[in-house]
């Protein structure tokens, strides 16, 4: 018996959109970097996004339910991997994220997205009553907060700090008593100027104050938020077109192939372009809200509503790091940042969002 | 598939359902949509401020960012001799600049420590330049020919990160004539300087430029310096240049400039005064065309082509023999015996003596109550013998005879007591005692007692070298005084000075400095064999204008400086030669230098004459050739014995 009615039902929409955007992000990548010494990333991405289309196929096979039924066994993996990547992982550009051989590394944190956007579906579909109880927050919670911090170790902020929409939006969608949301805000507001002095290190704590006031220091934190908005600006209405931005072909722009992709989109392609690539995301965004609404039971809903939310979180951190409306935490722009690892997580995430769709009428 | 299972089994059971059923969160996704919407159009807002509200601002920045204007320096023009032969040329090097469009003060210690700098002068330059409101474009030069290892460190730190301010820049530096060949007509190069931005000469130029400061240099500045041009280029975050944008401003070269020196000549002369302290300047009577001047000790016109360092400055500033002073210009020094030409001359022009007035000479003679010394006893001299032997009583009695404001008349006559006009910077007067000049300088009145030792160019009278010989050579050519220069075309020329002069009486004095070199007189060393050479020798006691305001008394013991002027040939001079050895030990010396310069004319002047395939067999002179010091010219003596 097929688990699924037709490969007709597979989300095409979703495939047209997300490769609409992988398109522009390999066209940007080429931008940035072709008279570089990173020349070959756009050929590697167009293999990454190749290597990509199949994970997404593999993920849309594997019934969600089997998956969710191995979650112990894929969280603790998740957490041994952490482990073993902090205390063997390599390390490349000050910071223990890949595994792997030098050529040939997979940034395991990403993948940890997956597990984490898995593990709150089955606990949130497992709750014994309607209400999500503060046990089962600390239960959860603490469940989460273990890669978070594991990965915060690395350490890598931005990507522990994906973790948490995650959490975030499944405990909205359950259902937080609002006495327990203030109780959240509450220790939160207490525990962040302990975080900010204590646990965060000097160059992060840079990126707040530069965040907060970029002028204050030009050439460290807050030269890449400035150079970045002068791209964003020179870009102007309709871009000053492709491989012409001086921002991004000078390397003022960093990285303008990784983090910092849509600024050198922006300033290449304009404020036009920015709506339509904006809009692509949002089409894209709505496909997965509109596959969650129609997902045969509530796994599938805070499968793809995790996915949404995560998804959410990474356009709203990054794209707004590049106008300056974030702090810069280093999370690459989902399926445009060159990348291996991010590309294959979001497709294997798109693929579960699939997985979903396509069992929406086996009941 | 297990969860599914199980639902299977219970036959979908009514709690099964609730449980599973997600309409309960349909009203929260609608609310994640409207977030996103708003997460959304918080970006869209951002690009909008950005792109579409004010991106004329971004794009100045931008262009900031990845513009530089980056000056192109005119190269000077080039000092040529007479022959066309290259004295002062250029060479490539690299100079450091700091951009004062991105310059950070505190990147200063860095760069001043990176390239072994003087962090305090550096930054007291970076605030002259932004004091002085030089155009914002216009970089500070701080380091010139970058050896390699430097050009690394720049290279190395010139990104947008770092230094961006640090620019190389590819410059025509000067290349002057080793061991200071003709240093002190050609003069040097240098940076203008703040005190010199505060005077009228130098207010056009701006902080930075590099302009004539002396000799030729300065006084033709116009012509030799160009006008530097400025170009646009695109860089990236590193201060590599991506390309060109636009050649604002092309830079233009400043012109060539040819002196009426002649190397050979110069060579001669530089060779033959060595490094003793002295003058020499080899003029052509006809023209005022100098073909030679030199003065020692000199310096190293190179150490000026970049800044010069302090030390080295200082070093030049506190030589007791004073390098920088062009002794043939600034020199003043008392003529001594060579005034005895002007003074016969005079005598005989002011009708005080005739052909006949004869002295008898014991070895001095008295004069208002006072015994003045001869050199030698020369018996009864008249008219030739005397300034053949260069008899002291005779001029004595000469001058006794005059009254000062004529001999003074005779003397700026010649040229003496007021500058040539010569086209170089700095130039002294000298000094022609008068009754006037008395009163102006001592307020006090001629004493007719003071006439007689100006009458064998001693007391106040003090001349230039190049005075000397203009003097003595426009004499000779018949009592025609051109203006002395050093540049053929362009050269501002004051009329010709005729001296209204019995010709008569000019024959006499010049047979009598035919006598001094050809008759056994005082200047046989300069005698040369099928040239007519007359000239004349003179040593002259030291006397500086101070000393003779505190009181000099006449007979007070100093150390003698030695002059010889020649001039050749007797009837229709051509060149003309005047040195001078300051605290002369070497005076004997004076003599055979000019007619050693006076040699090499004629010795030139032959061998053009020769047929025409033997000049083109005659090795064609290099422009490397010429920049080697001159002790590696040969020595006219050597070349035709």
């Amino acid at each position: 018996m097929p688990a699924y009615r037709s490969v007709r039902e597979f989300d095409w929409l979703m495939l047209v959109l997300s490769s609409a955007i992988c398109a522009l992000g390999v066209l940007q990548i080429f931008s940035a970097t072709h008279d570089t010494h990173y020349s070959d990333a756009w050929w590697k991405q167009v293999i990454w996004i190749l290597a990509g289309f199949v994970a997404m196929w593999v993920t849309t096979l594997i019934d969600y339910h089997t998956l969710l039924g191995q979650i112990p066994i894929l969280y603790g993996l998740s957490v041994t991997t952490l482990i073993a990547t902090y205390v063997l992982g390599m390390s490349a550009f000050g910071s223990r994220r890949w595994i792997g051989t030098t050529s040939y590394h997979l940034q395991v944190s990403e993948f940890v997205k997956l597990v984490v956007v898995l593990l709150v579906a089955r606990y949130m579909t497992e709750l014994k009553t309607e209400q999500f109880e503060l046990i089962d927050l600390l239960k959860l919670g603490g469940l989460v907060a273990l890669p978070t911090v594991l990965v915060m170790l690395q350490p890598d902020l931005g990507t522990a700090l994906t973790y948490l929409p995650i959490l975030a939006g499944g405990i909205f969608l359950a259902g937080l008593r609002w006495q327990y949301a203030a109780a959240i805000v509450v220790v939160v507001a207490l525990v962040l100027p302990v975080a900010y002095f204590v646990v965060l290190k000097d160059y992060q704590r840079a990126r707040v104050i530069s965040f907060l006031d970029p002028s204050q220091d030009p050439k460290g934190s807050g030269y890449q938020v400035i150079q970045s908005k002068i791209a964003v600006g020179a870009g102007a209405l309709w871009g000053r077109g492709v491989t012409k931005g001086t921002q991004t072909q000078g390397r003022f722009l960093p990285v303008p192939h990784k983090d910092f992709i849509f600024s050198a989109f922006a300033e290449e392609h304009g404020f036009v372009g920015v709506i339509v690539l904006l809009g692509l995301y949002f089409l894209l965004l709505m496909q997965i809200v509109q596959n969650a609404q129609t997902a045969p039971d509530r796994a599938g809903m805070y499968i793809c509503m995790g996915i949404a939310t995560l998804l959410l979180f990474h356009v709203l951190v990054n794209v707004g790091m590049v106008v300056g409306r974030m702090p810069v935490t280093g999370i690459p722009l989902p399926l445009m940042s060159s990348g291996g690892s991010n590309v294959l997580a979001i497709f294997m995430m798109l693929g579960l969002v699939n997985n979903v769709r396509l069992r929406r009428f086996v009941n | 598939m297990k969860l599914h299972a199980d639902r299977e089994e219970q036959g979908l059971p009514a709690k099964g359902l609730l449980r599973d059923d997600t309409k309960f969160a349909s009203g929260k996704i609608a609310f994640f949509q409207y977030a996103a919407v708003g997460v959304f159009l918080f970006l869209i807002t951002g690009f909008w401020d950005l792109q579409v509200r004010n991106p004329q601002v971004y794009q100045e920045r931008a262009m900031e960012n990845s513009i530089k204007a980056i000056p192109v320096l005119a190269p000077r023009g080039k000092i040529l001799d007479r022959d066309g032969r290259v004295i002062v040329d250029n060479h490539s090097s690299f100079s450091l600049f700091l951009s004062r469009e991105n310059l950070k003060m505190e990147h200063l210690k860095p760069i001043a420590e990176g390239l072994n700098l003087d962090y305090d002068s550096l930054v007291a330059r970076v605030k002259r330049f932004q004091s002085r409101g030089a155009p914002q474009y216009q970089p500070i030069a701080i380091k010139e020919e970058l050896t390699p290892a430097e050009l690394a460190f720049v290279e190395s730190h010139k990104d947008a990160d770092t230094f961006p301010e640090l620019e190389v820049i590819h410059v025509q530096h000067r290349l002057y004539p080793r061991d200071g060949l003709a240093a002190h007509v050609i003069g040097y190069v240098g940076e203008v300087s703040e005190a010199e931005l505060n005077t009228p000469e130098f207010a056009r130029f701006h902080q930075g430029d590099v302009i004539g400061k002396d000799g030729i240099e300065r006084q033709y500045n116009d012509i030799l310096m160009g006008v530097d041009g400025q170009r646009r280029v695109e860089v990236d975050s590193f201060g590599n240049e991506r390309g060109v944008l636009a050649e604002d401003k092309e830079a233009i070269p400043g012109k060539n400039l040819q002196l009426t020196i002649d190397l050979d000549l110069q060579a001669v002369a530089e060779l033959t005064l060595e490094n003793r302290r002295g003058a020499v300047v080899a003029l052509d009577p006809r023209s005022g065309e100098v073909l030679a001047m030199v003065s020692r000790p000199a310096f190293d016109p190179n150490l000026f082509a970049g800044r010069i360092r302090s030390k080295d400055w200082k070093d030049l500033i506190d030589n007791p023999d004073h390098p920088l002073l062009n002794r043939a210009i600034q020199a003043q020094q008392a003529p001594g015996s060579t005034f005895k030409p002007i003074m016969l001359l005079a005598g005989l022009e002011s009708g005080a003596i005739d052909d006949n007035f004869t002295v008898n000479c014991p070895g001095g003679a008295n004069f208002y109550g006072r015994f003045f010394k001869c050199w030698q006893r020369h018996g009864t001299v008249g008219i030739h013998t005397g300034l053949v032997h260069s008899c002291d009583t005779f001029f004595y009695n000469i001058a006794n005879r005059m009254d000062i404001d004529d001999i003074a008349h005779y003397a700026e006559m010649v040229g003496y007591g007021h500058k040539t006009g010569i086209d170089l910077p700095h130039e002294a007067e000298g000094v022609v005692p008068s009754r006037k000049w008395k009163i102006r300088n001592f307020r006090e009145k001629w004493y007719p007692g003071e006439n007689i030792s100006v009458g064998i160019g001693q007391g106040a009278t003090t001349v230039t070298p190049l005075q000397m010989a203009a003097a003595i050579g426009g004499m000779a050519i018949g009592g025609i005084w051109n203006q002395p220069h050093l540049v053929r075309e362009g050269a501002r020329l004051v009329p010709v000075r005729h001296g209204e002069l019995n010709q008569e009486n000019i024959k006499k004095v010049v047979s009598g400095m035919y006598g001094v070199v050809n008759e056994g007189g005082t200047g046989v060393r300069a005698h040369l064999p099928g040239i007519d050479v007359c000239g004349k020798t003179g040593s002259a006691q030291l006397v500086s204008n101070d000393a003779l305001r505190a009181g000099f008394k006449q007979g007070q013991s100093m150390k003698d400086n030695a002059w010889f002027v020649g001039f050749a040939p007797c009837n229709s001079p051509e060149i003309v030669v005047a040195t001078l050895f300051e605290n002369g030990e070497h005076g004997q010396l004076a003599a055979p230098i000019v007619r050693d310069v006076i040699k090499a004319y004629f010795d030139k002047k032959q061998r053009l004459a020769q047929p025409r395939e033997q000049i083109a067999s005659l090795p064609a002179p290099l422009p490397g050739q010429l920049l080697r010091p001159p002790t590696a010219v040969q020595p006219p003596g050597a070349s035709n014995p």
